[in-house]
């Protein structure tokens, strides 16, 4: 290993430094501590991103390929740790739970999403993604002494194992046809021996798990139910950086292997149109708040399919810049939720009758949630115009019209959805608001968020330019 | 480089007037009216200072925005545009004036709404990049739909939702055909991929330009509306606050009528050729149909909201009729229709402010107790049934002309538009002004009166003498005519 391999990986190490000692912290009971040194971990580890910019693309060790898409993400899941993490200091504070415990398991399953993102090899994937799902698992069933987090948490464990042993299975079929675990070496045997049923099983497989990652129609039902459970904070962290890591790789395999071209691209096309469909018309029907961002999220993440059929430098493009609104909007939606809900003793305020006058009761909350589902929505002057802007035109690029149908269908039962909220905040004559003790470092957060959402919404191309670089490059 | 500012200023305006709501509801009134004036004055500075170029464009401003996908900040001013933007600000202005008294709750951010529509529509008929004019067209909606959703009357929630589904369906609709079309037909335009002027006279042909040419058409027959995408427009007016319905009625609905004439048509002429006969039986149909359907309401708000489909109607058949004269009429007619519509929306407005009810049933016999009240409803209502003297007439008169020549079927038909145009304007007036009083309440204030003054005078001078009108905006339309009759 050279240095230049070292200055790649120091993102990574910088993590695999900071895990041990948020332990350490843990292990002495010092909250404080713990979420110091994991707030600090995610700044040096996004500060390694620069050195490491230097010298990619580079394949580092035959499990990680650390390049500029490798290192988008990664500073993505990193930025988005750390809002995960300062919103959950405002929210852990009053309640029974030990705190310290959750920045540990905040900070590995970051680590877990770093890996899934940059790995070009399937046995990296699998370990970057059992260290995110274990870590996941401790953080939906954190409030123990509650009955939702625990259903939650047992619900995620056997569909996470679930998953796992079908993309496992896939794994092995193709290993056995191929030889190889890498997916060079996959598609180079494929390119050689052509395809067969055991390839296309094989295929539907790994298709079949990472859909259940990601909580693709039909391997949807855990989500509105995950998310329910878990607390805001953290039902916010796994919509965008779990799923988000898992999409990324997903990117990397349709990129580097032919998973999403031939039968597979009509599999997808088929998924992309379910998903969108069933997450919006579900969405309707909810009447939680966190049950409807979870439906949400699964049509978000079919309109994202759209890049992936699209393939190429534009699909890696606009799903580069969808992920990041994406991110941006989730957890600024999430982030509201767990303002509001920060120091209650109970469940979350999450049913939508509670936030029937919101804007008057709580106007600076409920500005940035409207900007929040204004984005979801797709409107302009929000990262959500241009986000699905992008994600369409690839799809259009591609001439993949069903999916371009169903994100224009989707889109209008989503406005529905959104504004249905929407139209609660406005509800009811204005009231004196009351007076909330503001949790600075959560209202820190929200502010950045929407600062973002609006800057970027209206100058989106320094961060296409940067997206440009980083795919280009690798 | 002043073009920015027209839209610019009225969003800072709007942001000013909100942030100004601790001083009170007459400061806040008083930013939103000095940021439209100004504005106002920049629009004529503008003017004054552009040099007539070929095509009648008077000023363009153009930046790259977002290069890698060839999205550009291009915004042009021509003839067009010009008599539009001067509309958009003068009925903006009014609508300020007219809610004066209407709105006492949460006034700022009322205004904050209220100056974003108007940027938005000031933006819609300046931008000259597709994606740019995209995004413009929905900034106008968002702050429209909280004016319906907080401002409004009894069913306010249901008709702000349905006007946002509506228009925003057919929004996505153009989008997905902007899209397409920047792919499909520039595909080595690189940094102005979007531009108007790299798309126009690059339509794909066969069913690819057909569907995209619906996609358009779809999204501003929505906006203007044509039958049968209508039915958001009655719940959307009749439940919106008075300045509200105005800007819905004189201006959203000219952004309909603009993108047909700006983007529709010239950038699908062929399909467009094909497609008139198809248009035109629309606009028919929209004419007797909005009609017959104002005459049956008996809420005067609705009853108004329905002539706007009526008057649109004319709008849908001389565009696609696409002569000169029919085009002039049709600029007459969007320019006559938002001082008629805006003026009778506000005289309904008041009369619900002072009796708090719409119902003609309740009303009858207001021109006892509001003689000015009632004088200026029937110089409106008559302006509304064409008569000749008013500017409406010119326009109506200008669309049937045009039209015969291109198709005297059509026109003829169309025609008849003029008697039930006659009969619910007429009974709009006898149900509320005259008969035995049933209600009394305080008449106009002078303030009230002056805006009224506005109205009738601009009437007045477009059905006098017109051609200052026709002049402004008759190089814009000579690219749009010969494209596409029939």
């Amino acid at each position: 290993m050279t240095g230049g391999d070292l200055t790649a990986l120091l993102p990574f190490l910088v993590m695999g430094v900071a895990v041990p000692a948020v332990t350490l912290a843990a292990a002495f009971r010092r909250p404080a501590l713990a979420a110091s040194l994991a707030a600090l971990g995610t700044v040096l580890a996004f500060a390694a991103l620069w050195p490491a910019a230097g010298v990619v693309p580079r394949q580092v060790t035959p499990l990680l390929m650390i390049d500029g898409y490798a290192l988008y993400f990664a500073g993505l899941m990193l930025a988005a740790t750390l809002a995960v993490l300062l919103l959950s200091l405002g929210y852990l504070h009053r309640r029974p739970e030990p705190r310290e415990a959750h920045s540990l398991l905040l900070l590995l399953a970051a680590f877990g999403a770093m890996a899934v993102a940059a790995s070009d090899h399937f046995a990296s994937f699998i370990l970057g993604l059992e260290t995110l799902s274990v870590a996941l698992l401790g953080l939906i069933a954190y409030a123990h002494g509650r009955e939702r987090p625990i259903e939650a948490g047992l619900k995620y464990l056997i569909l996470a194992g679930f998953s796992s042993a079908i993309l496992l299975f896939g794994i092995a079929l193709l290993y056995l046809r191929c030889g190889s675990l890498s997916f060079a070496g996959i598609a180079f045997a494929l390119g050689r021996a052509g395809s067969d049923p055991a390839i296309l099983l094989a295929f539907a497989l790994v298709i079949a798990g990472i859909g259940f990652k990601l909580s693709l129609v039909p391997f949807h039902m855990w989500a509105p139910d995950v998310y329910q459970g878990a607390s805001a904070p953290v039902a916010g962290f796994i919509a965008v950086v779990s799923k988000g890591a898992v999409f990324a790789l997903l990117l990397r395999l349709a990129h580097d292997t032919p998973l999403a071209s031939g039968p597979g691209a009509t599999v997808i096309q088929a998924i992309a149109v379910a998903t969108i469909l069933a997450g919006n018309l579900l969405a309707l029907l909810q009447d939680n708040f966190k049950r409807l961002l979870a439906y949400s999220s699964i049509a978000h993440f079919g309109y994202l399919l759209l890049a992936v059929l699209a393939g190429g430098v534009l699909g890696a493009e606009a799903a580069a810049y969808y992920l990041a609104a994406y991110a941006v909007m989730t957890l600024g939606a999430f982030g509201v939720i767990t303002q509001l809900s920060a120091g209650q003793a109970g469940d979350d305020i999450e049913q939508l009758s509670a936030y029937r006058g919101l804007m008057w009761r709580r106007p600076w909350l409920a500005a940035v949630l409207v900007l929040m589902l204004f984005a979801l929505a797709g409107m302009p002057l929000t990262m959500g115009f241009f986000a699905k802007l992008t994600v369409l035109m690839a799809g259009i690029h591609g001439g993949w019209w069903p999916a371009v149908g169903a994100l224009v269908a989707g889109s209008v039962i989503g406005l529905f959805y959104y504004l249905r909220v929407i139209a609660l905040m406005a509800a009811g004559r204005p009231v004196e608001a009351v007076p909330e003790p503001t949790r600075w470092a959560g209202a820190l957060v929200l502010a950045m968020l929407t600062g973002v959402l609006v800057w970027l919404g209206m100058a989106p191309a320094p961060l296409m330019a940067l997206i440009r670089r980083a795919t280009l490059g690798g | 480089m002043m073009l920015p500012w027209l839209i610019l200023v009225p969003l800072m305006g709007g942001a000013l007037a909100w942030a100004v709501q601790r001083a009170g509801g007459t400061a806040v009134r008083g930013v939103a009216l000095a940021a439209l004036a100004v504005d106002l004055a920049l629009v004529l500075a503008v003017w004054s200072k552009a040099l007539p170029a070929a095509g009648g464009w008077l000023a363009d401003f153009a930046r790259p925005w977002i290069p890698s996908l060839g999205i550009g900040l291009h915004l042009g001013l021509d003839g067009l545009s010009l008599v539009l933007i001067l509309l958009t600000l003068v009925l903006g202005i009014l609508a300020v004036g007219a809610s004066w008294t209407e709105i006492g709750d949460r006034v700022g951010f009322f205004h904050f709404n209220l100056l974003w529509t108007l940027g938005g529509i000031v933006g819609v008929f300046l931008a000259l990049d597709l994606v740019l004019f995209f995004l413009l067209w929905e900034l106008m909606l968002v702050p429209m739909f909280f004016l319906i959703a907080l401002w409004g009357h009894e069913d306010r929630m249901r008709a702000a939702i349905k006007f946002f589904l509506f228009t925003q369906g057919g929004g996505l609709l153009m989008l997905v055909a902007i899209l397409a079309l920047g792919v499909l037909a520039a595909p080595s335009a690189g940094l102005r991929r979007f531009d108007y002027f790299a798309l126009i006279g690059h339509a794909p042909g066969g069913v690819t330009g057909w569907l995209l040419m619906l996609g358009f058409f779809l999204a501003f027959a929505v906006k203007l509306p044509a039958v049968p995408l209508h039915t958001w427009l009655p719940d959307a007016h009749t439940e919106a606050p008075t300045a509200g319905s105005v800007v819905l009625a004189g201006l959203l609905l000219k952004t309909g009528a603009y993108g047909l004439l700006r983007f529709a048509v010239p950038l699908f002429p062929a399909q467009s050729h094909a497609f008139a006969p198809v248009a035109m039986a629309l606009g028919v149909a929209g004419i007797l149909y909005g009609g017959m359907l104002a005459f049956a309401q008996d809420d005067a708000k609705r009853l108004v909201a329905y002539t706007s489909v009526s008057h649109l109607g004319f709008v849908l058949l001389g565009i696609y009729a696409d002569n000169r004269l029919a085009l002039q009429g049709v600029v007459m007619q969007m320019l006559a229709h938002g001082l008629s519509t805006g003026g009778l929306f506000m005289v309904v407005g008041a009369v619900q402010e002072r009796l708090h009810t719409r119902d003609l049933d309740r009303l009858g016999g207001l021109w006892a107790s509001m003689p000015r009240l009632s004088a200026a409803g029937l110089v409106l209502a008559l302006a509304s049934l064409g008569l000749p003297g008013l500017g409406n007439f010119v326009g109506e008169f200008l669309v049937l002309l045009g039209s015969w020549a291109a198709a005297p079927a059509f026109a003829a038909i169309g025609a008849l538009g003029l008697v039930v145009s006659v009969v619910y304007a007429l009974t709009l007036v006898q149900r509320t002004f005259h008969g035995p009083a049933r209600a009394a309440a305080a008449d106009f204030s002078f303030g009230h009166l002056a805006v009224m003054a506005v109205m009738v005078a601009g009437l007045v001078w477009f059905g006098l003498y017109p051609q200052p009108v026709f002049d402004l905006a008759g190089p814009s339309l000579g690219a749009v005519a010969g494209t596409a009759a029939p």
